[in-house]
Order: C-alpha cells, then structure tokens, then sequence
C-alpha cells in the first residue's frame, strides 16, 4: 500500500534551488517513491497536482512537502530526512561564528564597510516582488547591483533606475542574467580572457553567445554589463544603457564597445545614439530582431571592426551523420534571446514551435531551467513522441551559475529520441562545466553540436528541407 | 572597470557559490519573505523619493539632542493640567477598555487630587466621565512609566534642549512592588505620594534651581558603560544623579531629616533614573517627528489594552494592535495568570535604541528578563537589522564599542519581520496588585505593515 503526505509549513522558505536539492535528496531516501519540497506558487501546485498530490490552500509564502511512500510506517523516517536535507541545505555562514547572517542587503553592506571588500557590490536574485526593496538598499549605500530577478514591475524598474542615476550607480537588470565586472562573472557568466571589448547588453544569453563566439575567435572582453530586456523601452528610457556606456569609455581597455539589445523604443534610440557618439569609445550597435543581423553576424561584424580574422564556427557531427527527415522543427530553448533569434531565422511559415523555458511563466516560484532542466526534460520527451516533430532544436548554456554537468542529464535522453537533434553549445573553452568533454557527450548521444545559435538553427531547417 | 572586492549575495545561494568559486568574497543575506503582504507597500516605500533623505535627516535629528535636566514643576504647571485632567501611558484609550493596572492607577490618582476619598468610590466618576478627562502622556510632551498616570499635583522633571528650546516631562519615580504605576492605590501607595509631592519634589526643584544643569544624555552615555540598559536596569545611572545633585540639595537649607529621608529614597530606588532616561529618549525622538517620508518609529507605547507606535512620516497618527504578555520571571507566587498585558510609555527607551536594544551591554540583568549572556549579545546584534543607525554616543564595549541600533525602521521591521525586543516590568492584572513580574516582551506584529501601508499611501500622493 502506497501511502502520501502533503503538509503545508508556513513561514519557512528556502529558495527555490535550495528546494530542488532538498527534493532531489529526499526522492533518494529508501522507501520514498516520490517526492516534493517546494513553496507553493501556483506554479509549484499545479506541478504537485500533476504528480497526484493534493494540496490544500496555500499562499506562495507556505512550504509545500508532498510525499509518496512505499508504506505509511516510512513516513517518521521520511519526515526527518526532509528536515535534515533542509538543515544541510540552508548551511550558509562558514566557520566558527556566532555572529547571526544580515537579514538585509542594507545590514550586508553596512557589515561590510571599512573592511575589505568595501566596495562591494550587490547581486539580487529574491522573488521579483521583493527585489526593488533589496536592490535600493545597495542604491542607497551608492553600490551597483545586478538584478538577477524577473517579474519585477515595469514602474519598479523605472523607480530604481531613476534613483540609480541621480547617485551614479549602475543598475544591472532585472531580469539580467549575466554580467562580467571587471572580469568577475556574475549570473549565468562565461569564463572568458580580458581584452579590448566592453559588452552592454540587454539580452543574458544574447551577450553569452557574443562571449563565446568572441572567445573562439580569440578575442578577450573585459566587461560586460547587462542592463535588462526593458532598459531601452520607452518607459526606462535607457537609464542603465547611459551609466553603463559611460562606465565602459571610461575604462582604458576598451577599444570597442558593443550594444546588444532588441530595437530600442525610437525616442530611446536617437537619445542612446547621440550618447553613443559623444563617446570617446567607438559604439558598435548590435541590434537583434526581425530585420537586424543575427548575433553570428553582429560577433562577425565586430571581428571585421577590430581587425581580426573571422573564423569557421566549429560544428561537430556525430559519426552517422542526420539523415534529411519530414516535419517541423521544435525549438526547446533555455535562453529567450536565442530562441527569438531561432524564431526569426525559421520566420513564421512551415509551423515550427520555440518554447523558452526561462520565460517568466516557467520561473515563478521555480528555478530557472539552466539550473534545473526537468521542465525541458519533461516536454523533450513529449516532443520526441509528436508524430509532427522533424527535428529538435537545443541549447546548452554553459558557464558560472549555470548546471554544473548539462549533458549528464540530457545526453541519455537524447540517445532515445528517434529524431534528428541540433543543439548550440553556448560556453567557452574555460567555463567550468569543460565545454568540449559536454560537447562529446551530446555528440555521442546522436546530436549535432553547433557553436552558433543562428547555425544550428539553419541546420535544423536544412534537415527538414526548409528554406531559411 | 575595476573587479568587485566582494559581493553581497540576496537570493539564490548558487549565484553566490558562483561568485566564491572565482576566489571573490561573498557576504550572503539570510533573506526570508517579508510578513504577509507587504511586498507592494514596501516596494511603494523604498522607491518614494523622498525616503533616503528623509531618513537621514530624522536620524540626525535624533542625533543632535542634547537632554538636560533644567527644572522641576507640578504637572498644573509644567503642562497647564487641570483637576480632573489625567494622564496615562500608551496610544488614547477610555475608561470602559482600560486594564486593571490602569483602573487601578486612575482610581489613585483621582484620591491622591481629593476627586474622591476611598479610591474605590472614583470608579463611578470615571464611568460617567462628566467631571475627568483621559488623555495620553505623549500628547502633552511628557512620557509615564506602567500605567504612566499624571494628575495635577505630581510633580515633573522638566528636560530641555538647549539648542532648540523644546521640553519633555516625566513624573517622579516611586519605587518597586505596591506602587501607583503598577497599578496599586492601597493608603501606604498614596501616603508616598503625598510625601513626594509635599518633601521630595520642592527639594529636587531647589535643588535642580541651584546648581548647573544636569546632563542627562550624559549620564546615559556613561550608565551604558556601567552595566545599565536604562530600562530594567538605572542603578548606575540613578547613583550619577545623586552624585550631581546631593550637594545642592544638602546646600538648598532645607531640614536634614528631609534631605535625609530624600537621599535614602533616591538611593534605595534603582529605576529612579528611568524617568529621566525615559523623556530624554522623547526629547530626542520628537526632534524626528513630522519629517515627510521618514519610516523611523518616534514613539512606541502601550496603554496595557492596545500597543501604539507613532512614525516620523506620518504625523501624530497612531498605528495599534493588543498589547502581548510578557515572558519572563514573576515574583514570588505570582504566576502569567496574574499578568496585564504589556504597558506604559517606557518603551521609548528601546525606540531611542535603549533598554532591550542595549541590552548586550546590562549582562548582569539577562537572568533578570529570562535570558544569557549570549541572548543579550544576539538580542542587540539583531536590533541593527531594523535600525537606520548607530548611535556614536551610546556605545556597548563587549560589542568593540559598536554604537547601540538606533532608529526603528518600518520597512525593516516588515522585511525581516523581527519585531522590537522590548524589557519591561509586569503589572498586575487586577487593579490594586501592583507589580508581579519582569521579562521581555514585543509589539504585535501587525501594526508595522499598518503604519507601512500609511507610509505607501502618503508616498503615492
């Protein structure tokens, strides 16, 4: 007899990666069959509804624990091993101490001033509703912060920015993925040499294939700032484009200075432009959407401009080769700038589908999916099993912060999909995942591996005989 | 651009690991979701403006107070208070919801100005309301202990700030066990009044007239060095104010015996100094209140029925929930039966960043409020994660001389929902038992995300 416990714990919290270790370890326990420690975001309860649980009225701020055991007489045993697993989970001070965490970004800071490492900078990934109230304490105490953060409100943004800009902090967000300060990576950040470029970017996995493309070509990066998909909406205004271009002309080892963003707002634009060009910093607009360049032919540009060579983007085949087949290509992404970049590559005709799992929808109350890939493992599966499905279009984003082995989870399942796989490997030969032993596992497991996002798209509509 | 020194990780805990695999230093905020709620009214807040700056100016404000002792005045005097006139400790509240400590204070009072002859027999006048008037101590400049009751005869201490010309008034302090402000009005409680009022108090106004005045943020300064917290404990600092005043009040030519009787009063009574501690906190908190967009708490207080908090940004309003029951130790049988509700304005103390908030530097009363050593430090390391500053001239040596966590923020208070640690005595719940106890209490929660969402509201107009 199978027996299954759901309690709800208010008032405890832990964030969501902590929960998906906590959950991983209790699933190992003996006689656990199935289990789920999460706090309950509609997200999460519609999750543990669909694993046959039910949940009883819960706020997002209550923690979840659903468990299904082999017999009822485990369930004392289970019990203790969830709270272990979140006592080992939510060890964070090292050392003998007994000096209680700050509980603030502004208690952080304030720690920290007049020791080493005063000039610290604050780095904010707290559900999107609290993030503004974190990211202003570093505002306040005149640090830059990088807003890792989604669902924060548009007003918020402008509200923080403003703030920012009137005591010259630079705000990195939200929903900033990735930034390199002074070569330190931040986020989802590419392990990469410095050198003569300044990245400004508003897109995370847009500047991360920037990283990587520049990086096999040679070329090192010595800052790359993110400001957030919205900073050069008309609403934001570019607050965060202006501190961040004059932060990168003032630094002497910039000899260029790349934008990455969608088309900005057209009032943005001519402002941001004529900034630009009051520069002493040659700007190089790498603009991404319908019409534009794809982030290849932007790296490719910026080669040209630096007077570099511009290399052969490395493909590695698997030995047999993919065979030419009928259908649509599904695009399963991580990252939304290379999905919209693979969306406009194949354009709107032939039916083809590009799901990005670290859209806002997906990442409420979850982890993003370079962290914990089961949502894509999930629909991967269920794609290999649609008649229609032609091919399957991935990326692997490598990196600090992002999973520390990808291929050890997705390697073995693709070596069941019948169809032909294309994935883009975005990551540098120092990241710390080792991207060339990733790059074999994929290889071996039937896939076609692609440095560049625009050419493993190509390939995927050249399988199926599409035109792109 | 320049590589970080270090970063302050809030949120994922991998995003920091991230950053310590790099060889950077990683400070990680143990952040946890804000009370119910209160996401929206605190993003409303942290984004107004006016906030930092307001913020900054209610704290020095705060700062620049200097209390000294100038004067000591009958209440009709010092605040125009007139028969029938009573003040009380805490947020308004009348008679028909008033606690058994401040019924009991009030009926004592209302003998102790002739009202009535058997305090018993005042319970009717306080019923019908005709002839007396309640009003709290903290709209008339002053602050009281417990029950906090002030009637017209009582007489004052009478601070100042020399820069500014402001006042605030305390009554004297009685003692320990069956006293007035705890709620006992027995003939020995009122035959100590009089006393007061006829011997003690016209010798501390010579006295106080005849000598230079006594600063009493000063005192403060040093008492915190000497193991008081100056809430629960005043030992040190009542003996610094005899040393100040008993020459003048042995030279003001009143009979010995008097001067005596007085002395050994003083110096038998080791909360006397809590009523100068008590309006120097409010003088200082007062030069804060009414600064536009501040979330700095002015005045906690508790009237043994309702806790009240009043906010630098939101005027004289006052944001109230139930006064909580202490935890602590009780005297002798008395039990938490016998306890009221908390109550009085003395947690002025802790919103000036005293009593509860020092309480690292009174290790010899932890047992006292139920607690050790290590709570004592924990206790005040964790008041600075709900302040806006440290206080320079309030510094605790066992902490490196860390000045002590001034200025109550709303915000943080609802971010990190750690409440105000606050040390107080314990009254009796029936009117006329007088003290059972002493331990630490907080304010209820609820009256934060209140007074936030009064903030929010002010700050989207």
């Amino acid at each position: 007899m199978t027996h299954t416990h759901v309690e709800l714990r208010p008032g405890a919290y832990a964030d969501s990666v902590t929960l998906l270790q906590v959950s991983r370890t209790v699933q190992g326990l003996d006689g656990v069959l199935a289990a789920q420690v999460a706090m309950a975001t509609p997200l999460n309860v519609e999750v543990l509804t669909g694993m046959g649980f039910e949940v009883p009225d819960a706020t997002p701020n209550d923690l979840v624990v659903a468990l299904r055991l082999a017999a009822a007489d485990g369930l004392a045993a289970a019990l203790a091993g969830v709270d272990q697993a979140l006592r080992d989970a939510t060890k964070r001070v090292e050392g003998p101490t007994e000096v209680a965490p700050p509980r603030t970004t502004a208690s952080a800071l304030r720690r920290s001033a007049g020791t080493p490492g005063h000039d610290a900078i604050a780095l904010v990934s707290v559900p999107g509703a609290s993030a503004l109230v974190e990211a202003m304490d570093a505002v306040d105490a005149g640090r830059d912060v990088m807003v890792f953060s989604d669902n924060v409100p548009v007003e918020q943004e402008v509200a923080l920015k403003r703030a920012a800009a009137e005591r010259g902090v630079l705000v990195m967000g939200p929903d900033c993925g990735t930034a390199v300060v002074g070569g330190l990576g931040l986020g989802f950040a590419n392990v990469v040499s410095p050198g003569p470029v300044g990245i400004v970017a508003a897109s995370g996995t847009g500047c991360q294939q920037l990283l990587a493309l520049l990086d096999h070509a040679g070329v090192g990066v010595s800052s790359a700032l993110g400001v957030g998909g919205r900073d050069l909406s008309a609403e934001v205004g570019g607050l965060a484009t202006r501190e961040a271009l004059r932060r990168l002309d003032a630094d002497p080892a910039v000899e260029l200075i790349v934008l990455a963003s969608k088309p900005p707002a057209p009032e943005v634009a001519t402002e941001i432009e004529a900034y630009a060009a009051s520069l002493g910093t040659p700007v190089e607009l790498a603009l991404l959407g319908p019409g534009q360049p794809d982030l290849t032919a932007a790296a490719e540009s910026v080669l040209r401009r630096l007077g570099r060579e511009v290399p052969a983007w490395p493909v590695v085949d698997p030995t047999e080769g993919l065979r030419r087949v009928d259908g649509v290509v599904r695009g399963l992404f991580v990252g939304g700038t290379l999905k919209s970049e693979a969306q406009l590559i194949a354009g709107t005709e032939g039916g083809h589908t590009f799901v990005d799992f670290g859209d806002d929808e997906y990442t409420t109350g979850r982890a993003h999916p370079m962290i914990d890939p089961s949502l894509r493992l999930e629909h991967l599966a269920r794609a290999a099993t649609d008649p229609d499905t032609g091919v399957l279009l991935l990326d692997v984003v490598l990196g600090h912060g992002a999973e520390p082995d990808p291929a050890a989870a997705l390697a073995p399942a693709l070596a069941g999909i019948a169809q032909p796989v294309v994935v883009a490997v975005v990551g540098t030969a120092a990241d710390p995942q080792d991207r060339d032993r990733q790059v074999r596992a994929l290889v071996e497991a039937g896939a076609e591996v692609h440095l560049s996002n625009a050419g493993a798209t190509r390939r995927a509509l050249e399988l199926i005989g599409a035109q792109s | 651009m320049t590589t970080p020194a270090g970063v302050v990780n809030v949120g994922a805990d991998l995003l920091g690991d991230a950053v310590a695999d790099q060889a950077t230093p990683v400070t990680r905020v143990d952040w946890r979701p804000p009370m119910a709620g209160t996401e929206t009214d605190l993003a409303t807040v942290a984004a107004d403006p006016r906030r930092r700056e307001a913020n900054e100016r209610a704290v020095a404000a705060m700062l620049d107070v200097t209390a000294t002792l100038v004067d000591v005045l009958p209440a009709s005097e010092a605040l125009g208070l007139q028969r029938g006139e009573f003040l009380h400790a805490g947020p308004p509240i009348g008679w028909d919801r008033a606690s058994g400590p401040l019924r009991g204070a009030l009926l004592g009072g209302a003998a102790l100005e002739g009202l009535v002859e058997d305090p018993e027999d005042a319970a009717a006048l306080f019923e019908s309301g005709t002839s007396v008037s309640l009003e709290p101590c903290h709209h008339r400049s002053a602050v009281g202990p417990m029950a906090g009751v002030v009637t017209p005869s009582m007489w004052m201490f009478v601070l100042e700030d020399a820069a500014s010309g402001r006042r605030t008034y305390c009554s004297l302090n009685e003692g320990l066990g069956k006293v007035l402000r705890y709620g006992a009005y027995s003939p020995e409680v009122l035959t100590r009044l009089r006393w007061m009022g006829d011997v003690l108090g016209p010798l501390l106004q010579k006295a106080v007239r005849g000598t230079a005045p006594v600063d009493v943020t000063g005192i403060l300064t040093q008492m915190l060095q000497m193991g008081d917290e100056a809430h629960n404990r005043n030992r040190a600092g009542t003996l610094m104010l005899l040393r100040d005043l008993s020459p003048a009040m042995v030279a003001v030519g009143v009979d010995s015996a008097d001067v005596a009787e007085s002395l050994r009063f003083i110096g038998g009574n080791d909360h006397f100094f809590l009523n100068l501690a008590m309006p120097a906190c409010k003088l200082a908190l007062d030069a804060a209140r009414g600064t536009e967009g501040s979330t700095m708490v002015v005045a906690m207080a508790r009237n043994g029925t309702d806790f009240g908090i009043q906010v630098a940004g939101t005027g004289d309003e006052w944001f109230t929930g139930p006064a909580q029951l202490a935890d602590g130790l009780f005297l002798g049988d008395y039990g938490p039966d016998d306890a009221n509700p908390d109550i009085g304005d003395s947690a002025i103390t802790e919103t000036a960043g005293i009593g509860g908030f020092a309480m690292a530097t009174a290790p010899a009363i932890v047992r006292f409020v139920g607690g050790s050593v290590p709570d004592a430090l924990a206790t005040t390391r964790r008041m600075h994660e709900i302040t806006l500053a440290e206080n320079p001239r309030w510094s605790v040596p066992v902490l490196e001389f860390q000045g002590t966590p001034t200025g109550i923020d709303v915000s943080k208070v609802c971010r990190t929902g750690i409440l105000p640690q606050i040390n107080t005595g314990m009254a009796g719940k029936v009117a006329g038992v007088g003290q059972v106890g002493a331990g630490l209490v907080t304010p209820p929660a609820e009256i934060f995300p209140k007074a936030l969402a009064r903030l929010a509201e002010l700050a989207g107009q």
